[in-house]
């Protein structure tokens, strides 16, 4: 062997050596990036998986600068989100929801989904109300601000009632989100009138839900999607009861006769009278 | 040989000039210069106007709202990552591609690449204060450090590189908001100056490898045309970024070697031109010569 | 993506990810959630009868969902029920029979070996036919009532309607052996001897829908919350709806159900005996009795006294007990007797016996005393698990009954039950050692008379001896007095009490053979001599009967593992191995020579009956088809043939229409109807005027269990349990369920969700008690008994808060048998066995 191939070779290997050691440390910088977005940073509608994004993303701030409301950051060196990603934080300045959804249009790469056309159909994150302690609603107080502010309110944000066992006579009125409406815009995060964190947050949908369980189903929530039994509807029941009584089947049970039944009445009775007419021409309290 | 150091490009400048002597390098800063006050001040211009020049940064931007430009290495890497970049993206790296395959790939570094200054800088205050040896580096790292960066996004799946390159985080903090990348920029500059000369651009980068590569027949060129004026000043060399590459066109008449600097690695940033009083060297295009 | 593309790609997903990277372009691939097949069936696990919807792929169970029409559970689950598409697919589901062998061949002392299905048929013909050989031998010239056999049948609450009736019927006639008794025995016997002494008719009178007419509800030894999750939610619904709603709770520890209780109780164990008595005096003394009521529908009786605790006869206590050997008795007595007899249990008696504070027992009787508050009791293992357990019953429907409160909506003693089919298979069917099908019993000439008639068989085919119940099999086995057993459906070696000086002994002894029907390797199956690998809950058509009289059906959903089959299957098959004359003398068969030279099969099933309805596809109203694997097997619609002539005897008793059944094809079609079924009507309250046809004409109530209509108020006493907490043995050890995991765990266990999420048993323990034994939290402890000891971890801030003296152990884990521990004492009247109190000291393992 002459002695430049060797001092070639040589150079080569150490070279090699070298850079490897240099890749290694910014692989592992790398990997653990792509698994610490904070969970304040929220990335624009449309971005792909973290992981996709992080590999699509240029760093080019296009989007930024389509951003009319100046929503949108781009992380700079040294904080915890990826160098030149955009972000926002809901709690300072939340994503307004433009109709045209500039800041997808102006990403160069796919980064943010050009598929996503209808920004109803964004999901940034997931509203979560966090801190339930905090939140004045879970209290009794009627607050409800997260749920007024919300853009896609009573799909993304609904009010559940509950009764209030300490003063029982009150109800609760609590915000519940859902994950099927809510774009993660963090108007709510933004609004909650709770001095500093927010009891409501938006966080990355990927923290905010689990990965679901295909192995079971919502059975009245798959029933309204195939909009009927999935499979063949109850046989028509009939029960031994006394005079004055009804069965109210997959309603309220039992109860008194011409008492409004909430079941499944079509299934329970061929007409809304009593087969006896005395029973309808004597019902209590009037016509 | 006698050693000039800083004095390199003084006949030059007696003989042309100091403006003569330093031609290029004043356009050169203008360019690198304009490049980035454009992309800074788009923005409020916008603001007045409604037009926008240029936004976004290097990696990617749309120039009067029409243009794409993307930078073909962020692209590829983003391909390695796994992932297919819509047309824009692509239209956008197509024509910066073609620009550099004409102009030659590492006019990117000289007459783009804000780091250049930084690094321009350190050369030559190391060249002032005689600062000599330093950490010896093959100026084949880079391609080795190319290949790693776009084995680490397939690896990844992410832009890794992007996470520290500072060619990109630096034109982007300057644009955006720089964050800790000043540190970037003292750390290349240190390294320039202490470490080794001509670390960064000249052995590490992996931009300028890549684009070394992109435009490695470039059809505009530097050719030592009078080079039986040479009168062995060494001026050239000392400036010359890759010194390396001059030798053969400027010494090589007797083994029949073309004038021309043909290397992928020259930038075409025409410091030889302008520090040579004997005006060896011009720039020429290749088309011409291929006639 | 092609199925093979898809699999190809997740596995090269899988490798990457495993290595730490993420290879572009290959993203998991998703399955399509394309054409599943759904349809009804009942859980798999508790009495609640909670109706699924089983959702079809590909010949195999991908998910499921609660019925959202299903009256029970309005499609809500709990977190079992969740998770049931995963119990069928344990990765060690058995699917070879499996002999015990050395040599290649059959030795008791040998290694488990794959064997087909015929060589394990061929060796049970084998020991069966040498057993029937011998009791033929020894009870020639024996009348029904005194014969006896060595062949015996442990079942099970979770076998299908039909499964229970096949077994029934091939060892009571086809085997002549009454020593048939299901695991029902542990949890429900002491209900069935309560509701037969009190009203002559088993299971309650009342349904589910008192949760949401009731304006109290007494827990009594139930830990509804954990165990019963859904009917929970009811009642907890309807005390946090309803007006002035109040629930107590009573347990000898803390529980998750006390976290609603306006009246939380913790009592000592043994004392709901004294504090029963209690409440029954203080309405009589505070003039609460429903006099009316009394006099038109109670009769009072005196029981016997001093009965024993079950144990086997030469123990000291069973020798030093008066009346052991007639437990059951009872004589008539005056109202005036009986408010003699119950006014020494006096508040301050009460307080004393029980160690509650007397402002909690005078709240908990005036609930009961307060004529304008509807009240259910509900009870589980508390109640039933307890040597005193057919009384316990007993006292609650005293109190019931002196009110008046019963029998109508709201009002009413319930005893929930623990099994899927506790009610529907072993009570209704009567696979109890000592019944026959519909409230009908063996003692009785009249009731064998007319069963022996709808199955077409000689008359005194079936023996008049009640058989050995369950744990009295455990003890007949270790003493060789039962020879050949059958086990499906159930894990006794994890389940009954005194595994080490019983059940394993039995099961070991050398002059038996044992077979153990499993679809997993249970502890049972690994104390057996064969194991046939069974198919399990949707891999056969089948039919459950909750607690409330609701029977439900459901189809065969997949086929089970090549290799397994249904216990249905088994029984019947096995029937074809034997000739009547294998197994009757000849006087039996000259009585209906038509039988002779036929098999079982042919006697018990091919009978003309069971055969009724001929091979047919299985379809819904859907059009969708399912399988049969029974029906292709045996030619006919097995399933449907064996109910409809169940039902003859439900419809035609010489009991009545009492436990009258609508025909098999209703329950196809509906979520459930709940019996009697009378005219296609069913009946939600039995007894009441108006909600029960069957009342006699005049009656407001009827009790009609008895003839003349009326139900037995008993006096019965508070007696000590056999074992108590001394100076060696210093604490009482109560043993249970968590819900998370069911019964021994052989199904929840192999869901990795659930062992996740509750991988051991822990022994629950009051911290002052623990920082005694220099134990903390997290500790291993030795929990020692005089018959046995286990380790478990130490848990002090569990969901169970056991007071000072008291640990709580669960018995799901099979790596921890706390029935190598517990005592086999038995209430003397129900035999069955009280899991929940002996005594046993803890220390440092």
């Amino acid at each position: 062997m002459d002695k430049s191939r060797r001092k070639f070779l040589a150079e080569s290997v150490k070279t090699a050596s070298a850079v490897s050691l240099a890749a290694l440390g910014l692989g592992l910088y790398a990997r653990q990036s792509k698994a610490m977005l904070p969970a304040q940073a929220i990335r624009p509608p449309g971005a792909l998986d973290e992981a996709d994004f992080l590999g699509a993303c240029v760093r080019c701030g296009l989007c930024v600068r389509d951003c009319p409301y100046d929503t949108l950051h781009l992380a700079e060196l040294g904080s915890a989100i990826a160098t030149g990603t955009p972000y926002f934080v809901a709690r300072q300045t939340p994503c307004e929801m433009c109709e045209d959804i500039p800041c997808v249009v102006a990403c160069p790469t796919g980064a943010l989904n050009h598929q996503l056309t209808h920004i109803d159909d964004a999901r940034m994150g997931l509203a979560v109300v966090i801190d339930k302690e905090g939140c004045i609603a879970f209290q009794g107080l009627r607050c409800e601000v997260c749920y007024n502010v919300c853009p896609v309110r009573d799909k993304a944000i609904t009010l559940d009632t509950r009764h209030n066992r300490r003063t029982g006579m009150h109800a609760y009125q609590v915000p519940v989100v859902h994950s099927d409406a809510c774009t993660g815009c963090g108007k709510c995060e933004e609004a909650c009138i709770l001095e500093g964190e927010s009891a409501i947050k938006v966080i990355p949908s990927h923290l905010a839900k689990s990965g679901g369980s295909p192995h079971y189903r919502l059975g009245w929530k798959e029933k309204q999607r195939a909009g009927g039994s999935l499979v063949s509807p109850d046989a028509k029941h009939r029960f031994n009861l006394p005079e004055g009584m009804d069965y109210d089947y997959s309603g309220k049970g039992l109860i008194k006769k011409g008492e409004k039944k909430i079941g499944d009445s079509e299934r329970q009775e061929d007409s809304p009278f009593s087969s006896n007419p005395l029973d309808t021409l004597n019902r209590k309290g009037g016509l | 040989m006698k050693s000039k150091g800083i004095n390199a490009g003084a006949e030059a400048i007696v003989a042309k000039g100091w403006i003569g002597a330093h031609k290029w390098l004043i356009l050169r800063r203008l360019s690198q210069l304009s490049i980035l006050a454009l992309f800074i001040l788009s923005p409020w211009f916008a603001k007045l106007t409604e037009i926008w020049l240029i936004k976004g940064n290097l990696a990617s931007s749309l120039t009067l709202n029409t243009i794409p430009l993307t930078d073909p290495y962020v692209l590829l890497q983003s391909i390695v990552a796994g992932q297919s970049p819509i047309s824009t993206g692509f239209i956008g790296a197509l024509i910066v591609a073609c620009f550099y395959f004409v102009v030659g790939g590492r006019v990117y570094c000289s007459w783009v690449c804000p780091i250049n200054i930084v690094t321009d800088i350190a050369a030559w205050l190391r060249a002032k204060l005689k600062i000599k040896g330093g950490v010896v580096m093959t100026r084949n790292s880079r391609y080795w450090i190319l290949a790693f960066t776009l084995l680490l996004s397939f690896i990844t799946g992410t832009l890794a590189w992007e996470l520290i390159n500072p060619v990109s985080i630096v034109f982007r903090g300057l644009v955006f908001g720089i964050g800790l990348a000043w540190g970037m920029i003292l750390a290349i500059f240190l390294l320039d100056f202490a470490v080794s000369r001509r670390a960064w651009c000249g052995h590490l980068c992996p931009v300028g490898a890549f684009y070394s590569l992109l435009g490695h027949k470039p059809l505009i060129r530097v050719d030592a045309y009078q080079r039986e004026k040479c009168d062995d000043c060494m001026d050239c060399f000392l400036v010359c970024p890759e010194q390396q590459i001059i030798k053969q066109p400027l010494k090589g008449a007797a083994k029949g070697i073309s004038s021309v600097i043909t290397s992928s690695q020259c930038t075409n940033c025409g410091r030889c031109i302008d520090v040579c009083a004997e005006d060896v060297f011009r720039f020429q295009s290749y088309i011409k010569k291929l006639r | 993506m092609k199925r093979r593309d898809f699999i190809k790609t997740n596995a090269v997903a899988a490798v990457a990810t495993a290595a730490g990277i993420s290879i572009p372009w290959v993203k998991t691939a998703e399955a399509k959630d394309t054409k599943i097949r759904w349809d009804k069936a009942p859980c798999r696990f508790c009495g609640t009868g909670c109706s699924v919807l089983v959702g079809t792929k590909d010949g195999r169970i991908v998910a499921t969902q609660g019925d959202p029409d299903a009256p029970v559970n309005r499609g809500l689950n709990c977190i079992k029920g969740y998770f049931l598409s995963k119990i069928m697919y344990g990765k060690d589901r058995l699917t070879t029979p499996l002999l015990r062998k050395k040599n290649g061949k059959y030795d008791k002392e040998g290694d488990f070996t794959p064997v087909s299905w015929d060589e394990a048929f061929d060796i049970m013909e084998e020991k069966w036919k040498a057993a029937l050989k011998k009791d033929m031998a020894s009870n020639k010239g024996k009348k029904p009532e005194e014969m006896t056999s060595t062949v015996g049948m442990f079942g099970s609450g979770q076998w299908t309607i039909f499964e229970g009736y096949a077994a029934s019927k091939l060892m009571k006639a086809g085997f002549r052996s009454n020593h048939i008794d299901p695991n029902a025995r542990h949890c429900m016997a002491s209900a069935v001897a309560g509701f037969i002494r009190t009203f002559g008719s088993d299971e309650p009178m009342g349904c589910y829908d008192d949760l949401e007419n009731a304006d109290a509800f007494v827990l009594w030894g139930s830990n509804m919350a954990e165990m019963h999750p859904i009917l929970w939610t009811r009642l907890t619904d309807r005390r946090l709806t309803g007006k002035d709603v109040k629930v107590a709770v009573l347990s000898t520890y803390e529980h998750r159900s006390f976290d609603l209780a306006d009246l939380p109780i913790v009592f000592n164990p043994q004392s709901d005996l004294a504090m029963l008595n209690y409440i029954a005096n203080y309405i009589i003394q505070n003039d609460a009795v429903n006099e009316d009521f009394v006099k038109k529908h109670v009769k009072f009786r005196r029981g016997v006294t001093d009965i024993g605790y079950g144990l086997r006869p030469d123990h000291p206590l069973e020798k030093a007990a008066k009346n052991a050997k007639k437990a059951k008795a009872s004589e008539p007595m005056s109202f005036e007797e009986y408010k003699e007899y119950v006014s020494e249990y006096t508040l301050d008696k009460a307080h004393e016996i029980s160690g509650v504070p007397k402002e909690s027992l005078e709240e908990l009787a005036k609930l009961y005393a307060d004529p304008k508050r509807k009240v259910v009791s509900y009870w589980t293992m508390g109640f039933n698990q307890h040597t005193r357990g057919s009384w316990a019953n007993n006292l609650m429907y005293n109190v019931h009954l002196l009110t008046g409160k019963i029998s109508e909506p709201g009002n009413g003693p319930f005893s929930l039950t623990g099994q899927p089919s506790a009610c529907g298979t072993a009570r209704e069917v009567g696979t109890f050692s000592h019944r026959l099908p519909a409230d009908l019993v063996v003692k009785k000439k009249k009731h064998r008379d007319f069963v022996e008639k709808v199955w077409r068989l000689p008359e005194g085919t079936i023996p008049g001896k009640p058989g050995y119940h369950a744990v009295l099999q455990n003890r007949m086995l270790k003493d060789g007095k039962l020879n050949v057993y059958w086990v499906q459906c159930n894990n006794n070696m994890q389940a009954a009490a005194n595994l080490n000086e019983e059940t394993y002994p039995g099961y070991r002894n050398p002059e038996n053979f044992i077979v153990v029907s499993d679809p997993y390797p249970t502890v049972t199956a690994m104390a057996a001599d064969l194991i046939l690998p069974t198919a399990m809950w949707t891999e056969k058509e089948g039919a459950y009967g909750n607690a409330e009289r609701r029977t439900q059906f459901w189809r065969q959903q997949v086929k089970a593992p090549e290799g397994a089959r249904s216990d249905l299957w088994q029984l019947v098959e096995f029937s074809k191995r034997f000739k009547v004359e294998d197994a009757w003398p000849a006087e039996l068969i000259a009585k209906q020579p038509e039988l002779a030279g036929k098999t079982l099969f042919e006697v018990l099933y091919k009978n003309g009956n069971v055969d009724k309805y001929p091979k047919q596809q299985v379809k819904d109203d859907r059009g969708n088809s399912y399988s049969n694997d029974e029906m292709d097997a045996f030619g006919f619609y097995l399933q449907k043939g064996l109910f409809e002539e169940y039902r003859d005897i439900t419809i035609n008793s010489p009991k009545g229409k009492v436990h009258a059944l609508a025909e098999f094809d209703a329950y196809h079609k509906a979520r459930g109807i709940r019996w009697p079924v009378i005219d296609g009507k069913e009946t939600l309250w039995r007894y009441r005027k108006g909600y029960d046809p069957q009342v006699r004409e005049g009656k407001e109530v009827d009790f009609y269990g008895h003839k003349d209509g009326t139900a037995n108020i008993f006096a019965l006493p508070y007696e000590q349990p056999p074992e108590m907490p001394d100076k060696d043995y210093d604490m009482w050890l109560c043993t249970g369920r968590v819900l998370e995991h069911w019964h021994s765990g052989s199904m929840t266990r192999r869901v990795p969700e659930l062992y996740r999420a509750v991988p051991d048993a822990v022994v629950f323990m009051h911290p002052d008690d623990a920082k005694k034994r220099g134990l903390q939290r997290g500790m291993a402890a030795k929990i020692i008994s005089r018959r046995g000891e286990i380790i478990a971890n130490v848990e002090t801030r569990g969901r169970n808060k056991p007071p000072v003296g008291l640990v709580f152990v669960p018995w799901f884990d099979a790596s921890r048998l706390i029935n190598k521990v517990t005592l086999d004492a038995t209430c003397p009247i129900s035999k069955e066995t009280d899991y929940k109190k002996c005594a046993i000291k803890i220390v440092k393992a």
